[in-house]
């Protein structure tokens, strides 16, 4: 029942909820108490107080009254750092697991704000300060541990700027999110007997074809460097079984026992396919992705891969 | 812990330790001095902390010090010197933001300190300059990334924003009178009269600027010479010390009041003695006091405060008439066997005279011919040492004089005893009152007459009558030694000092002395009159000002984001409702415009213009900037020349 309560009244309070888009710290959405320091100063000035009542120190009055307006003020000080703060979310490039996730926040702010706290469930933070103007892009990092889609879940911008005897918060939940691929696997060979439609063996992988020019997303390794540093135009190497060859990057043909482990391996594929230049597609037991080639293609099956089994959040 | 900041820690810590290095033994301010050096120098070349180890042995000798040095462990001057020192140490092992937190902490607590010592207007400035150096500090140890100049700022604006606050608070706050527990012994400095006056005594005394007291005189102003502020009445000779000594039995003091009555109120410095000063001879005084049946005044308890206070004195009068026997007896009581010379001289007069009034006349003549001085700086006296003065060094200060007066009196049978206060003043025309000073201690000689009581006879004036007319300065040839503002400084250093005094006076009196009456007093005038009617506009006040502050500081929370379309159409309307055509409030913008171009012809193209123009921008839902800056721009140059076109018409 009490806690149902206390459910219902903090609910009340913090409103918890998934926003998007840009959100302005209001006054409903600041909240502010005083931290252990401040109760310690609250002591200090009854002694100084006591003090100047028995010794009857007009100035000790003086210095005590001016020290207790001003962490008065500081409590001002301290809302103030925080309100009217406008925060959009925005992009979050995806890692790997076992990578160190990004994800950007941009803060705009009419005047300097110091020492602001951004901090999760589990205590990652990052502090900084805000100069006046638009668009201070913050970035919040988080260990990617697990693929699939990472959360920042909700976080506490905190402040107790300026004098630390107030402790000044507003809680943001953002609907961003962030990609995390599996972990590759430090070195796993291509599969050497693709089935499905390519038969060949990709062993004519070196054979050297020709150059064309180089076109944007080409892979960089493939690029005739030399050809570059003797004043030709930039090209890019070709080779013979890229033509007509197609890789299959299968899951059922991973060794592995569990999930997570196949998975691996074939990111390791996906990167290596890739690296290489070759065309690969990818085939996964609820999904099948034709044979391409490129960021573009590498990025959607490692998404698949990402993705794979788990349900969208 | 970066290193400006531990440097603003190093310099508050210099600041609010630096005032005491004055009245703290010599080794604690060396080891608070070298503690500073070496932490800067630590924070200067970025060498690691001392270990604990070495931290503890220094504060274990340092207790040792205390301990050989005040015996004592409690008391004012040992927890000033502790905790100045755990400030320097606190210094030594700064390494997390809490330590950091609790050193601010302490300076704050040290800086209540120095008003045991001084409470005046330069300290009041000083707490301030410091108080900003610690928030500037405070702010940076809580935001590292803060540069100097918004550091300073920020610190400044906290610090004035607190100011009028706690001017409310200091005039509202309701004062308990002290103490709440006894105060120890050396709670406060104590400086000026002794009860004892010895060779020398007076004479060091002539040395100090500090005030005493100041005198406002409410009506008639008395004459230099008769500004005699009578403290304690010495009795007891031993041949080198007097002291008040002790009565069991005595009259109640009484005079005759022969007409000229003085009223002035006193601002006494604290003394830490209970005697109050009045001009001779004190009748009415507006404090809690006592008078001793040798005309002293004396306050139940020691002076630790600074007490303002009225008195109304008699400047002419025979005061005890009937003194007892007893106290004749103690005032012609000698040590018996010193100073034969003098006795010899004092009954060679007495034999020579029957009358007292003679014999007190050959007294002073003898002064006034034999080649006496007057001197700060009197040669040192024998066991005999009235014998030598008189006879020998003749050379002497006040105290000197009223001494060997008293011993010829006693010696020559006419009761006499010796008398210290102060004598005269300098009058500050700034603040219209007088200052008086420690040098200005002065004493003099009572004899007692049989017809007249007793009376003041001041030895000083007989051999140098400058220094009762005119003050210490016109008194010694030499002043080289004596304070600044007894001698004659430039006159225009001179009004400024005065100038700078009169500030002090109102600063004591409204400040330093706003005591809980002074509040009642004051706060009284303005209809509060009781503890609730305090506490609620002291609330109410300090809320109204904290809410002012908040509503300038939280400005840009308030502002709306104003619409710049619609700003310009409701301008347009108003300059058309000066030209008279106010819009009416049913009337949209296209049918303002109908009515508008119907009455006035020559409007009629631009007004219904703009209104399709508003109605596009503002209803419509296209957000094309051009169009809007077009709109605005003709809304505002926007003319209606008033009714001319009609009158054409």
């Amino acid at each position: 029942m009490l806690d149902a309560l206390k459910q219902r009244f903090s609910n009340w309070l913090f409103r918890p909820k998934i926003e998007h888009g840009t959100v302005v710290l209001t006054q409903r959405r600041i909240f502010i108490l005083p931290t252990r320091q401040g109760l310690v100063l609250v002591w200090v000035l009854i002694l100084m107080l006591l003090g100047d009542i028995n010794y009857n120190l007009s100035l000790g009055y003086v210095l005590t009254f001016l020290l207790a307006m001003m962490a008065t003020m500081s409590m001002l000080h301290a809302f103030r750092n925080l309100a009217h703060l406008e925060i959009r979310a925005g992009r979050a490039d995806a890692v790997f697991s076992g990578e160190t996730a990004r994800f950007i926040f941009h803060f705009n702010s009419k005047f300097p704000r110091y020492q602001l706290v951004l901090r999760d469930a589990n205590a990652d933070s990052v502090t900084f300060d805000l100069a006046a103007g638009q668009n201070n892009e913050i970035v919040f990092s988080l260990p990617a541990v697990k693929r699939g889609w990472l959360q920042t879940g909700r976080l506490t911008l905190h402040t107790e700027f300026p004098l630390g005897l107030f402790h000044a918060w507003s809680y943001l939940h953002f609907d961003t999110r962030c990609l995390v691929y599996p972990r590759p696997l430090a070195n796993a060979p291509l599969p050497s007997a693709p089935d499905g439609a390519g038969k060949r063996s990709i062993a004519g992988d070196d054979d050297f074809a020709g150059l064309r020019n180089y076109t944007p997303g080409d892979a960089l390794p493939r690029i005739a460097w030399k050809a570059y540093a003797r004043g030709h135009a930039l090209q890019v190497k070709q080779f013979a079984t890229q033509a007509g060859e197609e890789l299959w990057l299968n899951i059922t043909n991973t060794p592995e026992l569990d999930l997570e482990s196949k998975l691996a391996r074939m990111t390791r594929w996906v990167l290596d396919a890739e690296m290489q230049g070759l065309r690969y597609g990818l085939r996964l037991p609820d999904s099948e992705l034709p044979s391409g080639n490129g960021t573009a293609h590498r990025d959607e099956c490692l998404r698949r891969l990402a993705l794979y089994g788990l349900s969208e959040p | 812990m970066n290193k400006p900041l531990i440097y603003g820690l190093l310099l508050s810590v210099l600041m609010v330790t630096a005032p005491h290095a004055e009245h703290l033994p010599l080794w604690v301010s060396a080891l608070s001095a070298t503690l500073l050096a070496w932490r800067s120098y630590l924070a200067y070349t970025g060498h690691p902390l001392p270990k604990r180890g070495l931290l503890m042995t220094i504060t274990i000798a340092s207790i040792g010090g205390i301990l050989i040095d005040f015996h004592t462990l409690f008391g004012r001057e040992v927890g000033v010197t502790v905790l100045m020192l755990l400030a320097c140490l606190k210094l030594m092992e700064l390494n997390t933001r809490r330590d950091a937190m609790a050193l601010i902490f302490l300076c704050c607590f040290i800086i209540i300190t120095h008003f045991f010592y001084s409470q005046s207007l330069m300290t009041g400035l000083y707490m301030l300059a410091t108080l900003f150096v610690i928030t500037a500090s405070w702010i940076h140890l809580h935001a590292p990334g803060i540069t100097f100049k918004p550091r300073l700022s920020i610190a400044g604006v906290l610090l004035l924003q607190a100011i009028p606050l706690t001017l409310l608070l200091f005039i509202l706050f309701p004062r308990v009178q002290g103490p709440l527990w006894g105060l120890p012994q050396d709670a406060f400095a104590s400086s000026g009269l002794d009860d004892k006056m010895s060779p020398g005594s007076l004479g060091r005394l002539a040395l100090s600027d500090a005030v005493a007291f100041r005198v406002t005189y409410r009506g008639e102003i008395p004459r230099r010479d008769q500004m005699y502020w009578r403290g304690p009445v010495l009795w007891n000779f031993d041949g080198r010390t007097w002291t008040p000594g002790q009565t069991t039995r005595s009259i109640a003091p009484e005079f005759s009041d022969a007409g000229q009555t003085i009223d002035y109120s006193v601002t006494l410095e604290a003394h830490n003695k209970t005697w109050l000063f009045a001009l001779d001879v004190p009748d009415k005084i507006s404090v809690p006091a006592r008078l001793t049946y040798d005309f002293q005044i004396l306050s139940p308890q020691p002076v630790n405060v600074r007490l303002r206070y009225e008195a109304r004195s008699q400047l002419e009068y025979h005061a005890n008439l009937l003194e007892s026997p007893i106290q004749i007896q103690r005032a012609r009581h000698l040590p018996p066997t010193l100073n034969p010379r003098t006795r010899q001289l004092a009954a060679n007069w007495r034999a020579g005279n029957s009358n007292d009034a003679a014999v007190i006349h050959s007294a002073l003549s003898y002064f006034n011919q034999q080649n006496f001085h007057y001197t700060l700086d009197p040669p040192p006296l024998g066991v005999n040492g009235i014998d030598d003065f008189l006879f020998t060094t003749r050379r002497g200060f006040c105290e000197h004089y009223a001494s060997a007066f008293v011993f010829l009196m006693r010696a020559a049978g006419i009761p006499a005893r010796v008398v210290t206060g102060y004598q005269g003043g300098e009058y500050n025309a700034f603040g219209n009152y007088y200052i008086v000073r420690q040098s200005d201690a002065h004493a003099w000689a009572e004899v007692w007459l049989p017809e007249l009581g007793w009376q003041r006879i001041d030895p000083t004036a007989a051999i140098a009558p400058e220094r009762v007319e005119h003050g210490l300065s016109a008194a010694l040839p030499d002043n080289a030694a004596l304070p600044f503002m007894a001698r004659n400084p430039p006159l225009w250093l001179h009004e400024l000092r005065l100038n700078w005094d009169a500030v002090s006076y109102q600063w004591n009196q409204w400040v330093i002395g706003y005591n809980s009456e002074r509040q009642f007093a004051f706060l009284s005038r303005f209809g509060i009159d009781s503890l609730s009617a305090q506490a609620i506009s002291m609330l109410a006040g300090a809320g109204l000002v904290v809410g002012l502050f908040a509503l300038y500081m939280l400005r840009h929370l308030f502002k709306r984001e104003q619409n710049k379309t619609q700003a310009a159409w409701l301008k347009l309307c108003r300059k058309l409702a000066k030209s008279g055509l106010p819009r009416a409030p049913h009337e949209g913008p296209s049918d303002y415009a109908m009515r508008v171009a119907a009455t006035r012809p020559d409007l009629a193209d631009s007004i219904q213009d703009l209104a399709a123009r508003y109605i596009a921008l503002h209803y419509g839902s296209s957000q094309d900037e051009i169009a809007q800056r077009e709109f605005i721009r003709l809304a505002y140059s926007f003319r209606p020349s008033r009714m001319k076109s009609v009158a054409m018409l």
